[in-house]
């Protein structure tokens, strides 16, 4: 049985502005993604690879074209159907974007209780799962600000791999880390992520990130102008 | 608390930990609102104690009809009524009695203090007309310079007061004669004077020479066991030719007295719009805390928004921080209010407490106002855009 593509993207085009301001960020993007991927998106600032993760992320309509995902599609779903549709999907940001009056425990069980029904002791349980498998099991109890940058990331990776997410969208998120934290994190998401069968749509400038990638896209101008696939998932 | 929130919202109590988060902020937070509901207790205490105040009176009185002139809004207010008039009103079958009723204020130098007495000129044979834990005491009025005094009242002094009795009787000057109190009752000071004093009709116009016997401020009328004073009310305007006097059932009187204190008379409107601005201090810290709340963590609800968190999430959430606010400022702000509001009574001997209606009005108004506050604040909700984020 052909297992579908976990993302499709047919004639996806955007614009930013109205009228005479109206600019065209993205022209006729046709991509899938196979499940259980790990994918690196670059491309020069401007190029249309953060706009590009904002639509597959459900955090902007899309315009024009279709964009599936998750066998659903995103072209005219309203906001719920957003909203709910990002409860499956995973986020890491260039900034970790931790709750600063939450507990590394507390942060990362939130990702967990996005889903209805989900207990706190279960959320909780979960959470010091997750922060053990990102080594970070003696950190629980700790606010983010008596964390160092790497340890921050390492929960926000927690945070975003906690629900059981089918799809990974991460924006830069070594850009803030020195070498052997930014080596680690993008080792420990691709370990989970090919361990639990999720895909990965990464964008980074860091070069160092590239030969652990399945396949590479490149951006330009709005339009994926190469697309390099290293292994087959 | 957070594991009790917690088991309530059945989330975790993200509201109560960015609350107490910054912990300066925090109580800053809960002094505000607690200001603001001393405020409201304060200005509610005055506004009560006036009802209070304006209703003490009426309760020396036992009436079922009260006549007063067409420009009086209150016992001690307006001009006199004829006294034929009580003649007429008499000729109703369910009115069985009628009393002219004389009101003025006398000065009472007591030295180091001058004190101003309500003084109430009433018919020492007519009892019935005189609330029972006073009537008992109505026959001694029948000596000429006799009175009763407000045991309550402002610079009598307590033990002074409490010595007074027929045995032991208590002779003052007042408008140039001398009275003597034999007995005294529960009264207290108002905001009109003093204290109050029950003498004789008779002595009353010896009192205050200027006043005549055929005019009396009010004419009181009791009922027949059983008749309906709004009928009789109704009967005694076709009965009475003079269509400007002002017939009500004597509860009515009260009770329009009490209205137009409170919503005519300076001192009342003043006192409401004191209730009216503690309540608006109140919605004022509240949002200022919650909005700027909002606008601290703006990129984290843009991350919970990512994370698939919806709307009524971070409606939740703010809420919930304008419910703890409301509820744990609502504690200090009662204590002191109550402590203020006691202090206050004993210097001016005015009714001035914190009851439980008040309490629990301030209660659920502060509830109600701060998450009013909450509910203006989510608005700066909608500017945590996701998109934003990368």
């Amino acid at each position: 049985m052909e297992i579908s593509p976990i993302v499709e993207i047919a004639g996806l085009n955007h614009w930013f502005g109205q009228a005479a301001a109206r600019k065209q960020a993205l022209f006729d993007i046709n991509l899938t993604l196979a499940r259980g991927s790990f994918t690196v998106l670059m491309g020069p600032s401007g190029s249309g690879k953060t706009t590009l993760l904002t639509l597959t992320g459900c955090l902007r309509a899309v315009q024009e074209g279709s964009l599936r995902l998750i066998d659903q599609e995103l072209k005219d779903a309203n906001e719920a159907q957003l909203v709910l549709m990002r409860r499956k999907l995973g986020f890491i940001f260039q900034a970790h974007n931790l709750h600063e009056s939450l507990t590394a425990g507390q942060n990362v069980m939130m990702g967990a209780q996005v889903h209805p029904g989900v207990e706190a002791d279960l959320a909780t349980r979960a959470a010091r799962h997750l922060l053990g498998l990102v080594g970070m099991a003696d950190r629980v109890d700790y606010l983010p600000a008596n964390l160092s940058g790497g340890q921050k990331q390492r929960v926000a990776v927690a945070r975003a791999l906690v629900g059981g997410p089918a799809l990974l969208l991460a924006d830069e998120p070594t850009a803030a880390l020195d070498k052997d934290s930014a080596s680690d994190v993008i080792d420990l998401v691709r370990r989970l992520g090919h361990k639990r069968g999720m895909t990965t749509l990464l964008v980074t400038h860091d070069n160092r990130i590239l030969d652990r990638a399945d396949r590479i896209l490149t951006l330009e101008d709005g339009r994926i102008v190469a697309d390099e696939v290293r292994a087959s998932v | 608390m957070k594991r009790l929130l917690q088991r309530l919202l059945g989330r975790l109590p993200i509201g109560w930990l960015q609350l107490t988060h910054n912990l300066m902020r925090f109580a800053a937070a809960l002094v505000g609102v607690a200001f603001a509901d001393v405020l409201v207790f304060v200005q509610l205490g005055i506004m009560t104690s006036m009802g209070t105040a304006t209703l003490r009176p009426y309760s020396f009185f036992d009436a079922g009809v009260m006549i007063s002139a067409a420009d009086a809004n209150g016992l001690t207010d307006g001009g006199n009524v004829a006294r034929q008039w009580l003649l007429q009103a008499m000729a109703d079958p369910d009115v069985i009695d009628g009393m002219g009723l004389f009101i003025a204020n006398a000065p009472w130098d007591r030295g180091d203090t001058d004190i101003s007495l309500t003084t109430f000129g009433v018919d020492p044979a007519r009892p019935g007309f005189i609330a029972p834990d006073i009537a008992g005491d109505l026959s001694l009025l029948e000596v000429q310079d006799a009175a009763l005094l407000d045991r309550l009242a402002r610079g009598l002094g307590r033990e002074a007061a409490a010595a007074i009795r027929p045995q032991s009787p208590l002779s003052f000057e007042t408008q140039g004669r001398t009275l003597t109190a034999y007995s005294t009752f529960a009264g207290g000071g108002g905001f009109g004077g003093d204290g109050y004093m029950i003498v004789s009709d008779q002595t009353f116009l010896a009192l205050f020479p200027a006043r005549s016997s055929a005019a009396p401020d009010h004419i009181l009328l009791r009922l027949r066991p059983g008749a309906d004073v709004m009928v009789v009310v109704a009967r005694l305007h076709r009965l009475i030719s003079d269509p400007a006097l002002r017939i009500r059932s004597y509860a009515d009187a009260a009770q329009e007295e009490l209205t137009y204190q409170k919503t005519k008379r300076p001192t009342g409107i003043i006192f409401g719009f004191g209730v009216l601005i503690g309540v608006l201090v109140g919605l004022v810290i509240v949002y200022q805390v919650l909005s700027t709340d909002v606008a601290d963590h703006l990129r984290e609800y843009a991350t919970f928004k990512a994370m698939g968190f919806g709307q009524r999430f971070f409606i939740g959430i703010v809420l919930e921080e304008a419910l703890i606010l409301g509820i744990l400022g609502f504690l200090p702000g009662f204590a002191v209010g109550a402590t203020i509001l006691a202090a206050m009574g004993k210097m001016t001997t005015l009714p001035l407490a914190l009851t439980p209606f008040m309490a629990i009005t301030v209660f659920l108004g502060t509830v109600v106002f701060s998450a009013l506050s909450g509910a203006i604040a989510t608005r700066r909700l909608a500017a945590a855009d996701p998109a934003d984020l990368f």
